[in-house]
């Protein structure tokens, strides 16, 4: 089959299954997995024994997956998910794999066998689960988490397991079928161990000092697919570095979008590589539904169908006892138990190695993977049941838990687009009053210089609406739109008018004449710009956040007050570059301090009552009520 | 008839104080009571004087409510009175618009009750030092009342505290329902007096 045919026949089945099947309610990886079995070699035939190989190239969407969870995952908030990441994943294998252990040895399988797949089957599906807690919203909340939290733990343990699975092979084992193929594969221990710190820092090193300069150079030439290019060479370099030293693509991808998590090109790449991702995810859910073994199934029903009910009900039961032992509330705990009770597609992997191994048989390994594959399918099933009727008894609280909601993402309440002098004053303002903001730029050099100065500003073109939905206008509640050019901003405002009209617009305007059109446009909120309108806007947005619009009035007056006060201070330094970003800095900390101040004054007894007890006992003792 | 009342809310900083949120919440929620926030409504000062006075119009009962700075109210609250009360309008020749409507001051202070006597701390009573309130009023045709105040409201109890709340319920409903009498109030130096006293009675019956 050429290749034009092959598209054809993956696209149209996609097109045609996830639809309808997302219609149903659901889902979109259930309606991939239908739409693989369907143009399988049992159902229709278009596509015979390849999908096994179309599941392996399509798996580097589940790498691309999880560097778009690093990027939403800040530094320091991974570093606070450690405990939940080592405590649940390592509670989750060890009893999981125990349990089935023993359930294949009671099977009378040899003990060989039955740890190989034991190991293999404690994994469970990053695909499956993360793009499901996704797709119903559920990242932030605490069965997302966990569900993440164990899903990287198993992420990370394949690299251990594909090491101790040659120990039991049965027959002295030669060494030309080591699948683990990689270059330091030979060497001794302690060496490998500084080869995979040497690689995290390589990452590091290289997200900071190369990828990001490199991104900057890529800017200028103004080329969107050149972007995309970069991204997508980010992320393919770092995943062919780890398999190199031998380390799972997936855990150095993810490291990497956490280094990148917090650069100006983070929104960016987001949106570049989304697509893609989604693209190679259904991809490979088709792969695994067209890999379904129809005919093995058919004549050994029992044993595979038995199979499929012993360990998704260990899986289930463990997590559900993990989810207890971590004090999970019962309904996100039985989401989370449910989610994850399939077994994953490193099964397949583990499987086919343990199967080079001479571990296992090859009837045996296809037995297994069909149990694989079908619990794969029956999990976007269950979901939905546990969705339907089980979860409804216990109250499901599907929002998202207020407390937990910055530790996979931050979102921010206020986007701002454009940080030039308008821009920059209006988040100067609200950052000094403790509201942070997610900010976007264009121009490359202006970010850079931005992030010197201490700013968290975003290259990026915020009239894309991929890029204003990776910043997060789904669930901001303002959107402050100054661009310098109008004709960029009325753009940037038509977008988010029409496709998130929750979304509140604040716009600045150059004129009377631009204001006119904004008011054409239906915006309520305009500012035609000067250093005073930019202030009046921000502390408007303050009041729009829920402060006294007194308080924020006054905000504003003294922060106005500073800014006159500081602009004659750095007059002088302006022209030393160098010194200037470090006074602009020094100076904005200190005019923020001196707001911040002003905002908790007298705050620690109740109001701004000048005649309490405790003003007046400390100027004196003659007090004489009681 | 049922009275309606205007209260005109003056607090610069509302969000950190305890006892006008707990007062201010428990104000009936009916269409007889409008709740006028001033600070919220006018943080730059810039009073809408067409339309305050259309506010007054409306209503047969006003209430300042604002905590006690400086023996007095803070400073929107005068700025309010300066630009709304117009000659003209509120007083002198045809300034008649006002006339027969009640007025009163509702109170926070930090200083307990005893402090605001002639022998006390601040060396007058709440009712001398609202004076001008008074003169303003009269000087309006209105009549005013006598205060309702919460003390002390840095040792104030939670139970004193809804006891006061309660309180300030009655005398609004009451006030809406016309179930009063000038004449008997006015015999008070605290409405809180009064209502104590009106409560007690029936109680007693």
């Amino acid at each position: 089959m050429n290749f034009l045919t092959q598209a054809l026949i993956y696209l149209a089945a996609a097109v045609i299954c996830v639809p309808v099947a997302k219609r149903l309610g659901m889902g979109s990886v259930l309606g991939y997995l239908l739409a693989g079995m369907l143009i399988g070699p049992f159902v229709l035939g278009f596509i015979g024994k390849e999908g096994e190989d179309i599941m392996h190239f399509a798996e580097f969407g589940v790498v691309m997956m999880l560097f778009l969870i690093g990027l939403e995952v800040e530094p320091s908030h991974f570093w606070k998910m450690r405990k939940s990441i080592v405590g649940m994943g390592s509670i989750q294998l060890i009893l999981t794999s125990l349990f089935i252990f023993f359930l294949l040895i009671i099977l009378d399988l040899t003990w060989q066998v039955s740890l190989a797949v034991a190991l293999a089957f404690a994994m469970s599906s990053t695909a499956i689960v993360l793009q499901t807690i996704k797709e119903k919203g559920l990242s932030r909340t605490i069965s997302g988490q966990a569900s993440f939290s164990v899903l990287l733990f198993q992420d990370i343990m394949v690299i251990p397991i594909l090491a101790i699975l040659p120990l039991l092979a049965l027959n002295g084992l030669s060494e030309s079928s080591h699948i683990n193929s990689s270059l330091i594969g030979n060497l001794p221990g302690w060496l490998q161990g500084l080869s995979f710190f040497a690689a995290v820092a390589g990452i590091y090193l290289g997200g900071r000092y190369l990828f990001v300069p490199l991104m900057r150079i890529v800017a200028k030439t103004g080329l969107r697919e050149l972007f995309t290019a970069s991204s997508l060479l980010l992320v393919v370099a770092v995943a062919m570095l780890m398999q190199i030293i031998g380390l799972s693509p997936a855990l150095g991808t993810f490291l990497a979008g956490v280094v990148l998590a917090n650069s100006e090109y983070r929104h960016e790449l987001e949106s570049d590589l989304e697509p893609f991702k989604g693209l190679l995810l259904g991809l490979f859910f088709i792969g695994v539904g067209a890999s379904i073994n129809f005919e093995l199934i058919g004549s050994k029903p029992l044993i595979i169908f038995g199979l499929v009910l012993g360990v998704m009900t260990i899986k289930f039961a463990v997590l559900f006892f993990t989810g207890r032992f971590f004090k999970v509330a019962t309904d996100q705990n039985l989401l989370f138990a449910f989610a994850l009770s399939q077994v994953g597609e490193f099964s397949f992997v583990l499987l086919s190695f343990s199967n080079q191994l001479t571990i296992i048989d090859r009837e045996w390994m296809e037995i297994m993977m069909a149990v694989t594959a079908i619990t794969m399918t029956i999990t976007p099933l269950l979901l939905l049941v546990n969705e339907r009727f089980i979860d409804p008894r216990f109250g499901l609280k599907e929002t998202p838990d207020k407390r937990d909601a910055d530790e996979i993402e931050e979102k921010h309440p206020v986007i701002i687009a454009g940080f030039g002098h308008f821009g920059s004053t209006v988040g100067r303002f609200l950052r000094a009053n403790g509201v942070e903001a997610t900010i976007l730029d264009h121009d490359s050099d202006h970010v850079h210089l931005l992030r010197k100065m201490g700013f968290k500003v975003y290259y990026g073109d915020a009239t894309r609406l991929d890029l204003l939905r990776s910043a997060g206008a789904d669930d901001a509640k303002i959107l402050i739109a100054a661009i310098d050019s109008p004709e960029t901003n009325q753009e940037l405002i038509a977008t988010a008018q029409k496709y998130f009209p929750r979304l509140q617009i604040m716009a600045r305007a150059k004129s009377r004449l631009d204001a006119y059109e904004l008011i054409d446009m239906g915006l309520k909120d305009i500012y035609r710009e000067s250093l005073h309108t930019s202030v009046k806007l921000a502390v408007d947005v303050l009041g729009k956040l829920g402060q006294r619009s007194y308080t924020a009035t006054r905000q504003g007056q003294k922060f106005l007050q500073y800014d006159e006060e500081m602009v004659i201070q750095m007059a002088e330094h302006r022209h030393d570059v160098k010194q200037y970003v470090m006074k602009v800095r020094e100076t904005f900390k200190l005019q923020e301090e001196l707001l911040s101040k002003d905002l908790s004054y007298d705050s620690g007894e109740s109001d701004h009552s000048w005649d309490s007890e405790i003003i007046r006992e400390s100027l004196g003792k003659k007090i004489i009520d009681t | 008839m049922r009275n309606k009342i205007l209260i005109l809310f003056a607090h610069p900083r509302f969000e950190l104080s305890v006892n006008n949120s707990m007062l201010v919440q428990q104000i009936p929620d009916i269409p007889e009571i409008t709740f006028h926030d001033l600070y919220e409504k006018y943080p730059d000062f810039n009073i809408d004087i067409e339309y305050e006075k259309k506010l007054l119009s409306d209503h047969q009962i006003i209430i300042w409510q604002h905590p006690f700075y400086w023996y007095s109210a803070p400073p929107l609250l005068k700025q309010w009175i300066d630009l709304v009360l117009e000659f003209g309008w509120a007083y002198g020749p045809g300034g008649e618009a006002l006339q027969g409507k009640i007025v009163f001051n509702s109170l926070t202070s930090g200083g307990q009750r005893s402090a605001y006597s002639k022998d006390g701390h601040n060396r007058f009573t709440v009712r001398d030092l609202l004076a001008p309130f008074d003169q303003t009023a009269v000087l309006c045709k209105m009549i005013y009342l006598p205060p309702f105040a919460v003390h002390g409201t840095h040792r104030i109890s939670t139970e004193e505290k809804t006891q006061m709340v309660l309180q300030y319920r009655n005398i609004l409903d009451r006030l809406v329902k016309g179930d009063f009498s000038i004449h008997e109030i006015k015999k008070f130096s605290y409405l809180n007096d009064w209502i104590t006293n009106v409560t007690n009675l029936i109680s007693a019956l």
